[in-house]
C-alpha cells in the first residue's frame, strides 16, 4: 500500500517490458536511418540476414554473444552483492593475459585438454585477481568501486601495452603481438567439431567457449539462488545491517562476489585468445566489458535474461557489421548509435512504460 | 447546525487488489480535537495522505470549511489550510529552526527579507500557542520533542487551520507527550482544528473531543470521547474482545545466564553510548530495560548480540565471554542458544526484498539442516517456514511472498517465530511491538511469557512503559548510557520509571509538573 509500487504481472515485468523497450529502441533507430536516407525495412532485412541468414554470420553472432554472456554475468554477480562493477573491460583483458601467459609457457608441453582446462582456470584467476583488488579496497577501505574499477581498466590497458611492446612481443616483429600459440592450445572451433560428427558448417570464430559461457550462466544461477553463499551475497546486497545481524561478514562476502565476477569477465580471454586470436594481442577485449553493463541491465541480472540480452547484442554487433558493409551511407558508427539507443531505452529508460502498463492493468482489473 | 472544518463523503481508494479506504465518511467539528484510531493497515495513513494530497481518492468528495475542495497535491492542501506533522519528521537537520520554517516559502532570491518576516511571525506564533523554540538553534541538536514543535510551527507558519498529526507520540518520553498534549489543547483554544492519529488509546481519552475508529479501510464508529472507554475502542479496532492484562504466573528466577560487567560500547562515530553498565539476567526471568529511545539501548543490544564490538568490560553467557578483542560474532552466539529479535525489523531483522521462506532461515542458513552438497534445500526451508507461520499465525500463510508485503505485526511474528523456534536459552528482544497492532501485541506478549515460563531468560528493551510493566519481573532504567535505576516490577509504576528515565537529562521535565499520565 505504501509508495507507488504497482504490482505488475510477472510476465509483464520480465517479458513485455524489455520487449517494448527494445522495440522503442529499434523504432528510434529507424528514425535515424530515415534521416540519413536509408530505408529502415531494408536495413532491418540486411541486419537480420547478416546475423542469422547464413552459417558464417550466425557463427559470428554466437561468438560475440559468448563474450557478452561472460561480461554480463560479471556485472550481474557484483550487482547482487550491491556493487557496480564497471571493470569488466580490465578484468576481461587481464583474463586474456592469464590465458596467453599460460599458453606461451606450456603450449607444447601439456596435452591439449589439460591445457585448455588450465586456460579456463588461469583466465578465471587472473580476472578474479583484477577484481579482487577494487573489491578489497571497497570492502575494507571504503574506496568507491565505480572509481577503482574504472581506474583498473586503465591500469590493465597500460600494463598490457607495456607487456606487449616490451616483454611478450614476438622477436623480430614490429607489431605488438606474441608468437602464434601452438595448435595444441586452441579451443576447438564449432565448425571443426561439427565436421567431426559429419555436419558441415561454414567456418567462423565460434568455438567451444560458448559451452563454457552457458556453463558459467548455469553456475551463476546455482550460486546466487541455490546456495548459502548466494544467500549471503543477496543478503549483503539487499541489506547490510540484516547481514551483520545474521552473522554474515559483509566485507568478506563483497570481496568474494567481486572475485567471482572478475573470473567471469576473465573468461572472455578464453574465447578470444585460446578460441580465436591464438596469440596475445592488444585490445582484443575492446568494448565487451562496457556492453556487459547493458547486457546485465537488460537481462535483469538473471542468467537467462543475460543470455537473451547477450544474443541481442551479438545480433547487433554482427548484423551491424553486415549493414556497414552492405550500405554505403552506413558505417560502423551508426551501428554504435543503434547499440547506444538499445542501452538508452533498455537501461536508462528501463521503466519508461511501467506507469502506463500499470495503469492499463489496473483498469483491466477494476 | 454545527460548523465542520472537514467533511469527507464516501471517500474510497484502492491500490491494486487492496481496498485501502472504502466509503469513508468523516465530519470533524471546527475547533475540536478529533482522534482517529485503528490497527496498522486499517487505512488511517492512506486517508490522511488523501487529505494532504499525496494520493487522489478514487471516488467521494472532500469539503474543507464547508467548501468542496480538490486536493491534487500538498500545495493545494496547504492553500486550503491543512497542515501535517508526519510521523517521521521532514526537517533539514543541519538547518536552523528559522531556516526550516521558511523552507518552501523562501520568497525572494535573498533570504534576509523572508527571514526577518519569519522571525517576527515565529515570535507571534510562539507566544500565541505557547510553542517556545529558539529560532536560531540548529534542528539536529534539538531533542525530539522540540523538533516536533518545529514541525508544528512549520505547519502553522504556512497558515494551517487544520493540523493533522500522524502518530506524534511514538518517539516522545512520557513528559514530552504531556507537553505535546498541552500544546494541542492550546491550539484548540486558538481555534485550530486538530486531527490526531494514534494507536495509543490513553492519549485519545486524554485529549480528544470526538474519536473515529477505522477497521479494514472502513469507518466503523464515530464516538464522542466522553461516552466511550479504551476497552470499547480497542474492541472496535480489532473487531473482538482484547485481553490487555495478561496472566503472569509468578516464576522462580534461576541461575544468571547473562552477566554484564562494566560494559562500555561506542557507536560508529566513536561516541560512548553505553557507559560501564553492569547487570544480569537469570533463567526464567524477564528483565525490562526502560528508557527514552536513543539513550544507549540500541548499542547495548547490538553489543549483547555480537553485532557491535565491546569497548570495555565483559558480557558472559555462561562460559562464552565477550570482551574487547574477542571475535565472537552473532553467528557464535546464535549457535550457543542466544536469540535476538532486533529493534528495527525492516533494517535489521528481515531482508524485506527476500521471501518469507528465505527470511525464516536468516542467520541459520549455514546450518547443515538446510544445506546438502553446497546447495540449499528450498523445499525443506519452505516447509519449515510454513510450519513457523502456522505456529505463530502469520498471515497470509504464504512462504513464497516477499517479506516486505507482510504487515508489521506479521513481520514481527515471523521474526519471533524464527528466533524462538530453536528454543533459545536467552532471548534479546528490542521493541517487540513497535508499530504492531493490538491483536498481534497480545500474541507476542503471550509468546514471550511462554518462553519465560519454560525457563528462558529474556532481556526486553522497549520504549513502551506499559509493555515493560506488563512483562518484566525486574526493570532497569537507562538514561544517557548509564543505568539510572533498578526496581522489581511489583514496586514500579510509570511515575517512578519516568523520573529515572530523565534522571540526568536536561529535558523540559522540570517546567511541567510530572503527572502519571
Amino acid at each position: 500500500m505504501k509508495g507507488l509500487d504497482h504490482a505488475l504481472p510477472r510476465w509483464v515485468n520480465i517479458g513485455l517490458l524489455p520487449l517494448l523497450n527494445v522495440l522503442t529502441a529499434l523504432a528510434a533507430s529507424a528514425l535515424v536511418f530515415l534521416l540519413i536516407d536509408v530505408n529502415p525495412l531494408e536495413a532491418a532485412e540486411i541486419l537480420l540476414y547478416g546475423a542469422f541468414g547464413y552459417q558464417e554470420g550466425f557463427g559470428f553472432t554466437l561468438y560475440y554473444t559468448t563474450n557478452f554472456i561472460f561480461t554480463g554475468l560479471a556485472v550481474a554477480i557484483a550487482f547482487h552483492v550491491g556493487l557496480f562493477n564497471i571493470g569488466g573491460e580490465g578484468q576481461a583483458y587481464i583474463g586474456g593475459l592469464g590465458v596467453g601467459l599460460l599458453c606461451l609457457a606450456l603450449d607444447t608441453t601439456l596435452p591439449g585438454p589439460v591445457l585448455l582446462l588450465l586456460c579456463v582456470v588461469s583466465a578465471g584467476l587472473f580476472g578474479a585477481a583484477w577484481a579482487f583488488i577494487p573489491g578489497w579496497l571497497q570492502a575494507y577501505r571504503g574506496s568507491h568501486i565505480v572509481i577503482t574499477t574504472i581506474m583498473f581498466n586503465f591500469i590493465a590497458s597500460s600494463l598490457m601495452v607495456y607487456l606487449m611492446v616490451n616483454v611478450l612481443r614476438e622477436p623480430g616483429q614490429m607489431t605488438p603481438q606474441s608468437r602464434l600459440l601452438d595448435e595444441n592450445s586452441w579451443m576447438p572451433f564449432v565448425h571443426n567439431v561439427l565436421a567431426g560428427i559429419g555436419i558441415e558448417f561454414e567456418s567462423s570464430p565460434l568455438n567451444l567457449s560458448i559451452i563454457l559461457a552457458l556453463l558459467c550462466a548455469l553456475f551463476t544461477w546455482l550460486l546466487i539462488w541455490k546456495t548459502k553463499w548466494g544467500f549471503e551475497i543477496r543478503t549483503v546486497g539487499f541489506n547490510r545491517d540484516a547481514a551483520v545481524y545474521a552473522g554474515i561478514k559483509p566485507a568478506y562476502v563483497m570481496v568474494l562476489a567481486m572475485a567471482i565476477a572478475g573470473a567471469m569477465a576473465g573468461m572472455v580471454g578464453v574465447n578470444e585468445i585460446a578460441g580465436v586470436q591464438h596469440r596475445l594481442i592488444l585490445d582484443f577485449h575492446y568494448g565487451y566489458g562496457f556492453a556487459g553493463i547493458a547486457v546485465a541491465l537488460m537481462g535483469r541480472n538473471h542468467p537467462v535474461g543475460i543470455i537473451l540480452a547477450a544474443l541481442l547484442f551479438g545480433v547487433l554487433y554482427q548484423g551491424g557489421a553486415e549493414l556497414a558493409f552492405e550500405m554505403s551511407n552506413i558505417n560502423r558508427d551508426i551501428v554504435v548509435v543503434m547499440q547506444g539507443l538499445v542501452i538508452l531505452f533498455c537501461g536508462a529508460l528501463e521503466f519508461l512504460y511501467k506507469p502506463l502498463l500499470a495503469k492499463f492493468f489496473r483498469e483491466k482489473a477494476a | 447546525m454545527t460548523d465542520y472544518a472537514l467533511e469527507l463523503d464516501r471517500v474510497s481508494k484502492r491500490f491494486g487488489a487492496v481496498q485501502a479506504n472504502k466509503d469513508v465518511s468523516l465530519n470533524v467539528v471546527k475547533g475540536s480535537i478529533h482522534g482517529i484510531v485503528g490497527e496498522n493497515g486499517a487505512g488511517k495513513s492512506t486517508l490522511m495522505s488523501i487529505l494532504y494530497g499525496f494520493y487522489q481518492a478514487d471516488s467521494g468528495s472532500i469539503k474543507v470549511f464547508g467548501k468542496t475542495t480538490d486536493i491534487p497535491n500538498s500545495h493545494a492542501a496547504i492553500a486550503a489550510g491543512i497542515g501535517m506533522v508526519h510521523q517521521h519528521f521532514m526537517l533539514v537537520e543541519p538547518f536552523t529552526v528559522l531556516e526550516n520554517v521558511i523552507l518552501g516559502n523562501e520568497g525572494s532570491a535573498l533570504l534576509t527579507h523572508s527571514q526577518a518576516k519569519a522571525r517576527k511571525v515565529l515570535q507571534d506564533l510562539s507566544s500565541d500557542y505557547n510553542l517556545k523554540v529558539d529560532p536560531d538553534a540548529v534542528v539536529g541538536d534539538l531533542p525530539v520533542g522540540l523538533q516536533q514543535r518545529v514541525e508544528i510551527l512549520k505547519a502553522l507558519y504556512k497558515g494551517a487551520r487544520i493540523l493533522i498529526l500522524d502518530e506524534p507520540t511514538g518517539v516522545l518520553t512520557p513528559q514530552e507527550t504531556d507537553d505535546l498534549l498541552q500544546i494541542l489543547e492550546g491550539l484548540k483554544e486558538q481555534g485550530v482544528t486538530v486531527l490526531l492519529i494514534t494507536h495509543k488509546l490513553k492519549e485519545i481519552m486524554a485529549v480528544t473531543d470526538n474519536v473515529s475508529v477505522m477497521r479494514h479501510g472502513e469507518m466503523v464508529a464515530h464516538l464522542s470521547t466522553e461516552d466511550t472507554s479504551p476497552e470499547e475502542l480497542a474492541e472496535l479496532m480489532v473487531g473482538r474482545k482484547v485481553v490487555t492484562q495478561l496472566e503472569k504466573p509468578s516464576n522462580e528466577a534461576g541461575e544468571p545466564v547473562l552477566t554484564v560487567e562494566g560494559l562500555s560500547v561506542v557507536d560508529s562515530q566513536n561516541v560512548e553510548r553505553v557507559k560501564k553498565v553492569s547487570f544480569s539476567v537469570a533463567a526464567g526471568e524477564i528483565v525490562g530495560v526502560a528508557g527514552v529511545s536513543g539513550n544507549g539501548q540500541t548499542e547495548l543490544m547490538e553489543a549483547l548480540s555480537g553485532m557491535r564490538p565491546v569497548d570495555a568490560g565483559t558480557i558472559s553467557y555462561g562460559n562464552l565471554k565477550i570482551s574487547p578483542g574477542t571475535s565472537i560474532g552473532p553467528d557464535d552466539l546464535r549457535h550457543a542458544g542466544i536469540a535476538h529479535v532486533p529493534e528495527d525489523r525492516h533494517r535489521v531483522g528481515l531482508v524485506t526484498a527476500m521471501s518469507a521462506s528465505e527470511n525464516s532461515i536468516l542467520g541459520y542458513h549455514r546450518d547443515d539442516t538446510w544445506n546438502q552438497q553446497g546447495l540449499l534445500k528450498p523445499a525443506l526451508v519452505e516447509k519449515h517456514c510454513a510450519g513457523l507461520m502456522a505456529g505463530f499465525d502469520v498471515r497470509p500463510q504464504d512462504p513464497k511472498l516477499k517479506s516486505a508485503n507482510f504487515s508489521g505485526g506479521n513481520q514481527q511474528k515471523l521474526i519471533l517465530a524464527r528466533e524462538l523456534d530453536c528454543e533459545p536459552k536467552v532471548l534479546l528482544v528490542g521493541q517487540p511491538t513497535r508499530g504492531v497492532d493490538i491483536g498481534a501485541i497480545e500474541f507476542i506478549h503471550t509468546q514471550l511469557l511462554k518462553m519465560r515460563n519454560r525457563g528462558g531468560a529474556i532481556l526486553l528493551i522497549s520504549v513502551e512503559l506499559d509493555e515493560i510493566l506488563a512483562l518484566s519481573d525486574r526493570i532497569i532504567v537507562m538514561c544517557d548510557g548509564c543505568i539510572t535505576g533498578e526496581v522489581s516490577a511489583k514496586d514500579a509504576d510509570e511515575r517512578t520509571l519516568g523520573l529515572m528515565m530523565s534522571a540526568t537529562s536536561d529535558s523540559s521535565s522540570t517546567s511541567t509538573e510530572e503527572q502519571a499520565e
